[in-house]
């Protein structure tokens, strides 16, 4: 067991090292450079090779990525020049502000897509079942963004009862129930699309799974049809469900970019796309490097588990 | 309107409406206390060493938390004292004797004094001063000609510079001039970003990344407390959760407010501040190859391009038409005798004629945004229109702000015929002297990527650099803008006016020419 955990950390070496390479020719290879984003309409040819210097960027490329590297491998991210603080600090709030996020966006979307996928199929062709299917399609269709612009409108501008944006009061506040408040609408914008896509395959799994014989069986033996449907079809319906629960997290994870922007959510996505419009080289580096480190060893870590559960895979 | 076709600006549009709507049925009611204002900023701040920043965004902070020597009057761009009482010119220009103010301490603590000025300009100037590495320092090429700083007494400071230097004073009235605590700088060291200490009226409290910068009533300001106890500046990038915010009453004053925005908040919950400021948005056209490079065509185009129309329909009447390349703001170095290219199709035909070039065809350099150029995408497709109707057809590039200054700051030869800038400064030398000259083609390292060469302006403006006399300065100014106004080397459309919002509780506000935001007299019921 340790041999395999091992290798498959090994592995991941090369795929890291990819990841860095790959991080670096793109911020080497877009147009226009941090000394140009921070100088604006001063820079002068002269003034930009001055900046560089400072910021170490004129050394060749070749050795400006083994610097960077190095400094990565003893956990040092460097500075972010647009933030001016350690590049590690801003990447470590702002990926936990999102997994909040984003987090939050996945239990309601899972809740919510199953519960109603389940009553729709319970009750196919009634009204609920109608009324959940207009819903969904709509969650569907409906860009999230706009969607939370929406939101704003109606429960923060018209009717007060939530904030408008942030993620805790900027006077007092700062306790679990400020956070909720403001999770709210985000967590609820995020988490429609994905509700509505898992609600859909939850209901055909559902019928697929209530014209089984075993279902018959139940309700003849007595069984009551709550017990019938929640119990007994839910739990075999779950085997075709929860793969999509994975594509779905991931989905929401990078929807989060948006809704950032609207919520003024202080998470990686935000800082992600202003870094790269400032030309933040070492910010987008570090913040792409670790994301990419967390999908890899997430992905380890599934691949391990599976393999404690069914030891063929080990192999 | 399909959903598919519904446009970036048509959904602003839509969201603008929706936001009126609920403006009227919904009362502002602020959430913070009396006596503490949340200013809606447009981005997290930089950093808070005003030595290390360049954006607009965090001098709305510093100048609140510091004092220069210097300062600008209010409502005027003219330079009176600030930690400085009084200073002497030498006879050559060369040198600058400041008296300093007594008993003014930091917000640390340490006494101000000589020492600790030449400290600010040592570290930002010499490399090999031990703290030269708490930066680096992006416009410290305002004080290059700076060659050294001396203490004589406490109370005494010299700068000796290397040539006359006429704007001088003005560089030190603007951010890069502010005085920090050199206590507080070897304390922090790399961080004092993020432990700013200056003398201003506020003194900085709290920064929490991403959420707010707070700072407080500095007590004993030497120019009088401040109305307020507290600021907090939020940063809210997104210009539609902004006017969001300031609805729904969770900030208390907005800057930059979107031109569709502007009208929801023409009611009595709100009160609209606006002041044209140092700015011009304007078209470099190419003078070396090309069409541009005949004077009749580069007039031909300011003539055909309707400037009214772009000021009042695309911005909403947030810019005045421009006349010459002098925005008014400088009003001691503005040629009032200058009237903007009239909107006149019909001449603009009739010089085209003249120099042959119907019908020629050009290529522009739209920018998608960046810093000062309002609307650019659809002032682009405005201009190309107008353009079109007298019979120049137009190819617009579009580029992201980046990599447009990475295509337009080498020059257009070869590559375009015109591009949009837009350029805000402090001093009336700074933009024709980077722009206009014949010196500051891009080859000699400076912004005139449209190759404009007329040797009288290169005279004048070398004059008007090293003259001390601000009377001989303005006379040698308005004759520049006369002759470059009539040359045409850009097309002069529009000086942005700066706007903010306040609420209703928010008294004694005012926007300055600088575009800098001052809040020491402002007040919150």
């Amino acid at each position: 067991m340790g041999g395999y955990i091992l290798k498959r950390l090994i592995s991941a070496v090369p795929v890291l090292l990819g990841i860095t390479v790959i991080v670096f020719a793109i911020m080497a290879l877009i147009p226009g450079d941090p000394a140009t984003a921070i100088l604006g309409s001063y820079a002068t040819p002269e003034n930009v090779a001055r900046l560089n210097r400072e910021l170490g960027l004129d050394r060749p490329l070749v050795s400006q990525y083994f610097i960077w590297l190095g400094n990565l491998v003893q956990g040092d991210f460097g500075r972010s020049f647009a933030l001016n603080r350690p590049v590690l600090d801003e990447v470590l709030e702002r990926f936990s502000a999102t997994l909040v996020l984003a987090g939050a966006a996945f239990v309601l979307c899972a809740l919510l897509g199953i519960a109603a996928g389940v009553v729709s199929a319970a009750r196919q062709y009634g009204a609920a079942d109608k009324a959940i299917t207009v819903a969904v399609i709509l969650g569907i269709s409906v860009p999230s963004f706009f969607l939370g612009m929406m939101m704003i409108l109606v429960f923060a501008v018209r009717l007060r009862w939530l904030p408008v944006s942030g993620m805790y009061e900027i006077y007092g506040g700062g306790d679990l129930r400020d956070l909720l408040r403001h999770l709210a609408m985000p967590a609820l914008a995020l988490s429609v699309v994905a509700t509505g896509v898992i609600a859909r395959l939850t209901r055909a799994a559902m019928l697929e799974v209530l014209r089984q014989d075993f279902i018959r069986t139940a309700r003849a033996k007595g069984v009551g049809e709550g017990r019938v449907i929640w119990g007994h079809a839910l739990r075999a319906a779950m085997v075709s469900v929860i793969p999509v629960l994975g594509i779905q997290a991931g989905f929401v994870l990078s929807g989060a970019v948006y809704i950032e922007i609207v919520f003024q959510w202080p998470g990686i996505g935000r800082m992600l796309v202003d870094a790269i419009l400032k030309r933040d080289i070492l910010l987008v580096q570090g913040g792409v490097v670790f994301v990419a480190a967390c999908y890899v060893f997430f992905n380890i870590l599934v691949d391990v588990a599976q393999s404690v559960l069914d030891p063929r895979i080990r192999t | 309107m399909s959903f598919t076709t519904l446009s970036r600006r048509g959904f602003g549009l839509l969201t603008a409406a929706l936001l009126a709507t609920s403006a009227l049925t919904a009362p502002a009611l602020a959430e913070t206390p009396p006596g503490v204002l949340v200013v809606g900023q447009i981005a997290e701040p930089q950093s808070l060493d005003p030595h290390a920043v360049t954006a607009v965004n965090d001098f709305r902070i510093l100048m609140n938390v510091y004092d220069g020597l210097v300062r600008y009057r209010p409502g005027t761009l003219e330079v009176e004292p600030a930690l400085a009482t009084a200073w002497e010119i030498s006879e050559d220009g060369t040198v600058y004797t400041f008296t300093l103010r007594e008993g003014v301490t930091f917000h640390d603590g340490s006494a101000f004094d000589a020492e600790a000025v030449v400290f600010n300009f040592d570290r930002m100037l010499k490399d090999d001063h031990p703290y030269h590495d708490t930066g680096p320092f992006p416009l410290s090429f305002f004080f290059s000609a700076v060659k050294s700083v001396e203490a004589v007494d406490a109370k005494t400071v010299t700068f000796t510079l290397n040539e006359p230097y006429a704007p001088f004073l003005s560089n030190l009235a603007y951010p890069t001039g502010l005085i920090v605590s050199p206590a507080a700088v070897q304390a922090h060291g790399k961080e004092f970003g993020r432990h700013p200490s200056g003398t201003g009226p506020f003194k900085f409290a709290e920064w929490r990344a991403n959420e707010a910068v707070v700072v407080e009533k500095n007590p004993g300001y030497w120019d009088g407390e401040a109305a307020l106890q507290a600021v907090i500046y939020r940063p809210i990038t997104d210009a539609n959760t902004r006017v969001a915010e300031m609805l729904a009453g969770g900030i208390d004053l907005m800057v930059e407010v979107p031109p569709t925005a502007l009208s929801q908040f023409r009611g009595d919950a709100f009160k609209v501040a606006e002041q044209a400021g140092p700015h011009l948005w304007f078209l470099i056209l190419n003078a070396k190859d090309g069409p541009f490079a005949d004077k009749r065509v580069r007039q031909a185009a300011n003539y055909a391009i309707n400037k009214e129309a772009l000021v009042n329909d695309v911005l909403e009447g947030t810019a005045a038409v421009a006349a010459g390349p002098t925005p008014p703001a400088f009003a001691w170095a503005y040629n009032e005798a200058l009237s903007p290219y009239p909107y006149d199709p019909e001449k603009a035909r009739a010089l085209l004629a003249e120099a042959g070039a119907e019908g020629a065809e050009l290529t522009f350099y739209v920018t998608e945004g960046g810093s000062g150029m309002l609307d650019p995408v659809a002032m682009g497709t405005a201009i190309q229109a107008d353009l079109a109707a007298v019979g120049l057809t137009v190819k617009i590039e579009t580029y992201e702000w980046n990599t447009f200054l990475g295509k337009v700051n080498p020059g257009l030869e070869g590559k375009a015929d015109m591009a949009e800038m837009a350029w805000m400064t402090n001093d009336p030398d700074t933009l024709p002297f980077l722009a206009l000259r014949t010196d500051a083609w891009p080859d000699k390292g400076g912004f005139n990527s449209g190759y404009y060469s007329n040797p009288k302006v290169d005279e004048l403006l070398e004059a008007a650099r090293v003259s001390t006399d601000q009377s001989e300065r303005a006379r040698l100014y308005k004759e520049m803008q006369e002759i470059v106004h009539d040359d045409a080397p850009w097309v002069f459309v529009a000086n942005w006016k700066q706007n903010a919002v306040t609420s209703a509780a928010v008294q004694g506000f005012a926007l300055e020419p600088s575009f800098f935001l001052l809040l020491k007299n402002v007040s919150k019921d």
